[in-house]
């Protein structure tokens, strides 16, 4: 464009070729200004002709510069100020400095501001922490600071914020605030100010204590100088992070400033109109402040807040004041801000709405730029309940980014934005257009693509045998590009529906049908005719011997893994079909199986030869039965999304965007207990062993206080049924049921435990017909119990759609014996408003039992032999139940003991044994609960070698009576 | 949100030679090598039809070429691309104006100037003053100081 050609002079190029002379030329500036010294050598720099002529001359000028500062004539001001600038120049040359500094810190107490400058910038670029020069250096910034010269004091702000130590922290984090709201303070004084203490800040935090000085920074916003607001907006938006209800009153007046500027016209504001666009960035900076809060509360304020908005938006379809692309740039810059803020709020369905015609107006645009903004913006816009359908009408004009978009980002956008688009209605569409595009796409974003289109089949699949396809497809069109994460799944997912494996055979003996086709083909090929391939047998055209030999013609060219498995696929072949056994033992008798170089591939040659000839029939049937189904768990091609997509680049696909600033409402507002927040499950995990053992919680937190908390966020809503600690007491003696549900939420669970380990499934049911959204549970553990999480949970987006169930599935080890179990925490938005719950997850140390059977003389030596006093706990209790011996039993049962008859002399009474086992040590555990009937109470007595687990087990159990 | 702002500034030049390098971050003196070799090698690439940005690690660069110069600004990925986009513009024509029709010479014989120019404009990773006529009022004043 011409203007930006017209702001350089490009002829003055000429001059930069290497080896032009420059002496005779210099920039207009220098010539008529102070260090002629340092232009003619930086003149000399850049003729050299050579790197080795250039140190030569460096050397030679290093060499001078240390003489002068030895010298034993003192050096005026200038000649210091202008030696320094030269090492400096050297330093950012790239070579290294290592002296000067003193001389540089001398200049700072110059009261001329040239020299002072250079000695502030020699410091600021080479940082050294230097302590006895760091003292110095405070020194001379705290002079500065003092002086009232305002020149000199933004020097001096500057210099801290560009270095940001701690030392410099320690040092003025506490003059900072006062200049910052001194009435006499120059208005540049302030600007500088507030960034100097937004930098100190970040840096440190904690030296920078709230004070009485917070309020008034708020009120900075109303300062007459948009220079100060402007500085004063981001300060304000940094510590209202933190700090969100110190700062709460910031709300109305970036709103009032914010109208104030929206509304004015193109030239009101002077200075800071930018090509007839008032103020655009401290706009876009206010709208961003209002996008760390919720939607005011006072209807005033938000009643002319959304009147900003439609002002902005309104604006959009005004004819541009100017040509130019500063001008449209700068009026986009501030449309795109607002619909973040619109978006963050998602409560406006008619500001949602109209943001996505905008942006659908980009998507056209001929600008890249904008059409890239206005995917990128309507990929978030796509997750709102409000949009949805509105994005989707663009579908033809996204699917047609896709295909023509010069720039991969702008078609990585596209993608992006397809698939967060993507819904039943039109999958398939989507999903065409993506395997489409995946034959030419750039190899940078294959995986992706593939990992996406992968996922979409599965969500979205009606029927199974289109899912088949695409995943074949894929395999076709990118096999180098689908992981092991994307053909294990399809292998998974026919293994578990018997409707779709004869379709899968045969399309999969079709596929094999290829001249060249890719090893992953030939993995899911061999596994899939492995177990299905009687299922196509009766068509002579896929005859046993000629799935056979379809197979084995590949075998030759694959890789040592896919040969194992077809070695598999073989003996596979010997029990489907026996018609086939003389030519695969053949094959596996040859030399170059039996007498393999590869171990694996020998091994298994051997064995199977082995197998299949001393095996009779049925043992042969039965060694290679059908894979049994696995287990429905969520797939881990989206966990491998998300790792790929990186913590930054995750916005566009999983909402990561508007995640943080809505958790940082909720973190603020809610008062989370920073035990319970986890951020990540990994992270957590690998605290745990590391950190120290918490302290052992007070013995009745085993007894009472069951309920953690129910974070009371404005809509939640009172649960059904059993309260949340009445269903976890239900679960000490029962492994699945309903563990919590109030009218938004249901969760089930099942599990199922081994030794020390368990599993347990998760059910999360949305029974509102309103999508739940950045639907988070994590699991946290207070205690010695250590969850694994094999898998996040399965909604896109983290959404869970109204009226459907998501499943999440963990993995749980016992380490040793533990009194507190691991909290379930679940975060969502439900039509905006952010729900929390915090429940216990029904894992208590009983369910890690093993029962053991044993007679009646060893359960009495037993029971001597644990006889000290804090071996064992006792309860005596009202029954709170009737009292039905059937039950009881089945409750002892179910709470994990064996339990032995013929012991007891009162065959009234229970007893029970078995072991507690923990990773660390086993706790062996004897129990006797005696009922009386009359007096409908119990007595329950326990005896284990570990007093605080007889404690724990006695007070689960008393409770179930 | 963040909470960072822009992280570094960066002028360089077709060759890749580096005619201002501003960070607001801490990184060693090999990290610095790295990233402006990095932010060269996926700026450069680029021409007219693609766009102003481009993803870089976690971050995003947003540039603009000005003749045979590319001004690049590093920012997080969720920063208003189109403002930082701007705020390179203005500060071009600062540059313009105070070195009266600037060209890659005068920041390299000026080098010590610009770094003021940059601080009156951004600090601490915002920006700190956008209207021209402040800051060049300003740069005029402190030019006549001594």
């Amino acid at each position: 464009t011409p203007v930006i050609q017209a702001l350089w002079r490009p002829r003055r190029e000429d001059y930069l070729r290497p080896g032009a002379d420059t002496t005779a030329i210099m920039p207009a500036v220098s010539k008529g200004d102070g260090m002629r010294g340092l232009a003619v050598f930086i003149s000399d720099i850049r003729n050299c002709k050579s790197k080795e002529a250039e140190i030569k001359r460096i050397n030679k000028e290093l060499a001078n510069i240390r003489s002068k500062f030895k010298g034993d004539k003192a050096l005026d001001g200038y000649s210091k100020k202008k030696y320094v600038c030269k090492l400096l120049f050297i330093f950012l040359l790239g070579h290294d400095i290592d002296f000067g500094h003193m001389e540089a810190v001398n200049l700072l107490s110059s009261n001329k501001y040239t020299e002072k400058q250079i000695g502030y910038l020699f410091i600021s670029v080479l940082v050294n922490s230097n302590s006895e020069l760091i003292r110095l250096i405070n020194n001379a910034i705290k002079n500065d600071l003092a002086s009232r010269n305002p020149t000199f004091m933004c020097l001096a702000l500057h210099c801290i914020a560009n270095v940001g130590s701690r030392e410099m922290g320690e040092a003025f984090a506490a003059d900072i605030p006062r200049i910052l709201v001194a009435g006499d303070s120059m208005d540049s004084v302030k600007q500088s100010a507030a960034l100097c203490l937004l930098r100190l800040y970040k840096a440190s935090p904690d030296l920078v204590p709230m004070g009485e000085w917070t309020a008034r920074v708020v009120h900075l916003l109303n300062d007459q100088h948009m220079g100060v607001v402007t500085a004063a907006v981001s300060l304000i938006t940094c510590l209202c992070k933190k700090n969100p209800d110190d700062f709460k009153t910031c709300i109305s007046l970036a709103v009032s400033r914010l109208s104030r500027i929206v509304s004015s016209a193109s030239t009101d504001l002077q200075d800071y109109t930018y090509y007839f666009v008032p103020a655009p960035w401290l706009s876009v900076k206010l709208l961003r402040l209002l996008q760390c809060y919720p939607p005011p509360e006072d209807a005033a304020v938000k009643g002319r807040l959304v009147e900003c908005l439609e002002t902005v938006l309104n604006k959009a379809q005004e004819p541009p004041k100017s040509k130019k692309v500063q001008h449209s740039n700068a009026k986009n810059a501030i449309l795109f801000e607002t619909i973040s803020l619109i978006i963050h709020y998602d409560s406006e369905p008619n500001l949602l709405v109209r943001a996505c015609n905008q942006l659908g107006q980009f998507l056209q645009h001929r600008e890249t730029n904008l059409r890239y903004l206005a995917l990128e913006s309507m990929c978030t816009l796509a997750s709102s309940e409000f949009s949805h359908e509105a994005v989707k009408t663009h579908i033809d004009t996204v699917i047609n980014a896709l295909k023509t978009e010069r720039d991969v980002s702008v078609r990585q956008r596209a993608a992006d934005l397809l698939y967060a688009m993507c819904d039943r209605s039109n999958a398939k569409q989507i999903v065409s257009e993506m395997l489409r595009y995946l034959e030419t796409a750039d190899y940078a974003i294959r995986e992706e693509i593939v990992l996406k289109v992968a996922i979409l089949a599965e969500k979205y699949a009606v029927d199974y045998s289109w899912y088949v396809d695409t995943i074949l497809n894929l395999i076709r069109i990118a096999g180098d590009y689908v992981s092991e994460e994307v053909w294990y799944r399809v292998l998974q997912i026919v293994t578990n529906r018997d409707d779709v494996q004869g379709y899968a055979a045969k399309t999969v003996f079709e596929a094999l049908q290829a001249p060249a086709c890719h090893e992953n083909m030939v993995k899911v090929g061999g596994y899939i005719l492995g177990e299905f391939g009687n299922l196509i047998a009766g068509d002579p055209r896929s005859s046993p011997p000629v799935q056979f030999s379809l197979l084995h013609s590949k075998f030759h060219l694959c890789s040592v893994a896919t040969r194992a498995l077809l070695l598999s696929t073989y003996i596979k072949f010997i029990n489907l079909f026996p018609e086939t056994k003389a030519t695969i033992q053949g094959v596996l008798r040859a030399g170059s199986q039996l007498r393999n170089a590869d171990v694996e591939l020998q091994q298994r040659a051997v064995e199977y030869l082995t197998l299949s000839s001393v095996a009779s029939t049925d043992v042969l049937a039965t060694v290679l039965e059908e894979m049994p189904p696995f287990p429905e768990r969520e797939s881990s091609i989206l966990a491998k999304l998300k790792r790929k997509k990186g913590p930054g680049a995750a916005s566009a696909l999983d909402d990561g965007r508007r995640d943080p600033s809505s958790n940082d409402i909720n973190g603020g507002v809610e008062p989370t207990p920073s035990t319970v927040s986890t951020p990540s499950p990994s992270a957590d995990l690998l605290g745990l062993r590391a950190a120290p053992p918490p302290a052992a919680p007070p013995a009745s937190a085993g007894a009472g206080n069951l309920l953690v908390d129910v974070f009371d966020g404005p809509a939640a809503q009172p649960s059904l049924g059993p309260t949340p600690e009445e269903a976890f007491l239900r679960f000490v003696c029962k492994n699945n049921g309903v563990l919590f549900e109030n009218q938004l939420l249901q969760i089930g669970v099942k599990s199922e435990f081994r030794q020390n380990l368990g599993r347990m499934y998760l059910f999360y049911g949305n029974k509102t017909s309103v999508q739940f959204q950045n639907f988070s549970p994590t699991v946290v553990h207070p205690g010695d119990l250590q969850t694994h999480i094999l898998s996040a949970p399965p909604a896109l987006r983290s959404q869970v759609d109204g009226g459907a169930q998501v499943q999440q599935v963990l993995n749980i080890e016992c380490l040793r014996d533990f009194l507190t179990p691991p909290l379930l925490s679940v975060r969502f938005r439900y039509g905006g408003a952010p729900q929390a719950l915090t429940l216990k997850l029904p894992v208590t140390i009983n369910k890690f039992f093993q029962p053991t059977e044993m007679a009646a003389q060893d359960f009495f030596q037993r029971w001597k032999q644990l006889s000290l006093p804090q071996q064992e706990a006792q309860k005596i209790f009202k029954a709170n139940h009737p009292m039905d011996a059937e039950v009881t039993k089945a409750k002892l049962l179910g709470f994990g003991s064996a339990l032995l008859d013929n012991v007891d002399p009162n065959p009234e009474n229970f007893v029970g044994a078995g072991i507690i086992q923990t990773k660390a040590l086993q706790v062996g555990c004897l129990l006797r609960l005696e009922p009386n009937a009359q007096a409908q109470m119990y007595r329950l007595t326990l005896r284990t070698s570990k007093e605080s687990v007889s404690r724990h087990l006695c007070e689960l159990l008393a409770q179930q009576f | 949100m963040s909470l960072h702002g822009i992280r570094f500034i960066l002028i360089q030049n077709r060759a890749g030679k580096t005619r201002l390098a501003k960070w607001y971050m801490q990184f060693d003196d090999d990290e610095k090598q790295k990233l402006i070799e990095e932010v060269h090698a996926v700026v450069t690439v680029r021409d007219a039809k693609h766009t102003n940005f481009v993803e870089f690690r976690n971050f995003k660069i947003i540039y603009r070429r000005y003749a045979g110069l590319y001004f690049c600004i590093c920012v997080d990925v969720n920063d208003n691309n189109l403002a930082y986009l701007e705020a390179i513009h203005n500060f071009v024509e600062v540059l313009n104006e105070y070195f009266h029709n600037v060209c890659e010479l005068d920041l390299v014989f000026n080098f010590y100037k610009v770094y003021t120019v940059v601080d009156e404009m951004f600090l601490a990773g915002e920006i700190r003053e956008t209207s021209q006529t402040k800051v060049l009022k300003q740069l005029l004043m402190l030019q006549s100081l001594e």
